[in-house]
């Protein structure tokens, strides 16, 4: 009972969240209740025992991708005023189809030949584990080499952004690696052959 | 007791609201960015949801893959955001249109 209370309240904040991150005039506001939706995400996520993936949502989203986003946000100086047109335009249409979906996908999960509202939990097999150790005992052997792939797609991921956003920009003073090595002696070194100086 | 469907259900809304936000900030690329994040967060749900309920723990190892796919999209998403930026002064979608397509 206490449960469904707490998964009622988890869940209203979380849609409350979500329609003012679509709805926000200002992107700041968007960003900070993405971030409040994700707590209540990983929220959620706890109450349905999967302790390792809340954990990592609040720590990799929250803590990593929401941090981005607030930074591209405020560095971007965004002109607000144009973005903002056609929202009254679009709100019937995006209304209606946000309705649509909702209905279609509540009448699937409803329906009695899907028959998922009574589906409730099925005996755990084996003996009980943490989830962490769980996921990890597959993780690394079922699926060591998709775990290799999504490593590789994090590098592909960190070269690209770099990439991407790297700029030189003209005037500022930087090393040339490769004229440093090239150097010759006779380019640095001048050896003077001078008389030596008389004593008096 | 929170049954199978109430997440699904959840999952169902949030994903709709995802889609809505779509329509509706069609201008700004960085909310779309966040609408996206929103849509992922819904079937992120619906594989936790389903792990849980069927006693099946290759549910979360796919939210797993997905939440590392959704990190590495929304950081070349946002790279490319600056960029455009940099050069034509603006994230308006609808101003991007030198390739007349």
């Amino acid at each position: 009972m206490i449960e469904l209370l707490l998964f009622y309240v988890f869940a209203a904040i979380l849609l409350f969240a979500a329609t003012v991150v679509i709805t926000a005039k200002n992107p700041v506001h968007s960003a900070l209740f993405l971030v409040l939706a994700f707590f209540n995400s990983a929220a959620l996520w706890l109450m349905a025992g999967a302790e390792f993936l809340a954990i990592a949502l609040v720590l990799v989203y929250v803590g990593a991708v929401m941090v981005l986003f607030l930074f591209v946000v405020m560095m971007l100086d965004i002109n607000l005023a144009p973005m903002r047109e056609g929202f009254a335009r679009y709100l019937p249409i995006g209304a209606l189809v946000g309705l649509v979906m909702v209905v279609e996908m509540v009448l699937v999960v409803g329906s009695e030949q899907v028959n998922l509202i009574g589906a409730t939990t099925a005996a755990a097999a084996g003996e009980p584990m943490s989830n962490t150790k769980a996921l990890g005992s597959v993780l690394y052997t079922v699926y060591a080499y998709p775990f290799e792939i999504a490593s590789v797609v994090l590098l592909v991921a960190i070269v690209a952004a770099i990439m991407l956003t790297h700029r030189r920009r003209p005037g500022t003073k930087q090393q040339s690696i490769d004229r440093q090595v090239r150097v010759h002696k006779e380019q640095r070194l001048r050896i003077v052959t001078m008389a030596p100086e008389k004593r008096d | 007791m929170v049954d199978l469907s109430h997440y699904l259900v959840l999952g169902a809304i949030l994903f709709s609201l995802g889609v809505a936000g779509i329509f509706l900030n069609r201008k700004n690329a960085i909310i779309l960015l966040m609408s996206i994040e929103l849509i992922l967060l819904a079937v992120n749900f619906n594989f936790i949801a389903f792990s849980h309920y069927l006693s099946d723990i290759q549910g979360q190892v796919f939210v797993f893959f997905i939440l590392t796919v959704a990190a590495a999209e929304s950081a070349i998403g946002l790279a490319i955001v600056v960029v455009l930026f940099r050069n034509t002064n603006t994230i308006n979608v609808g101003d991007l249109d030198s390739m007349k397509g």
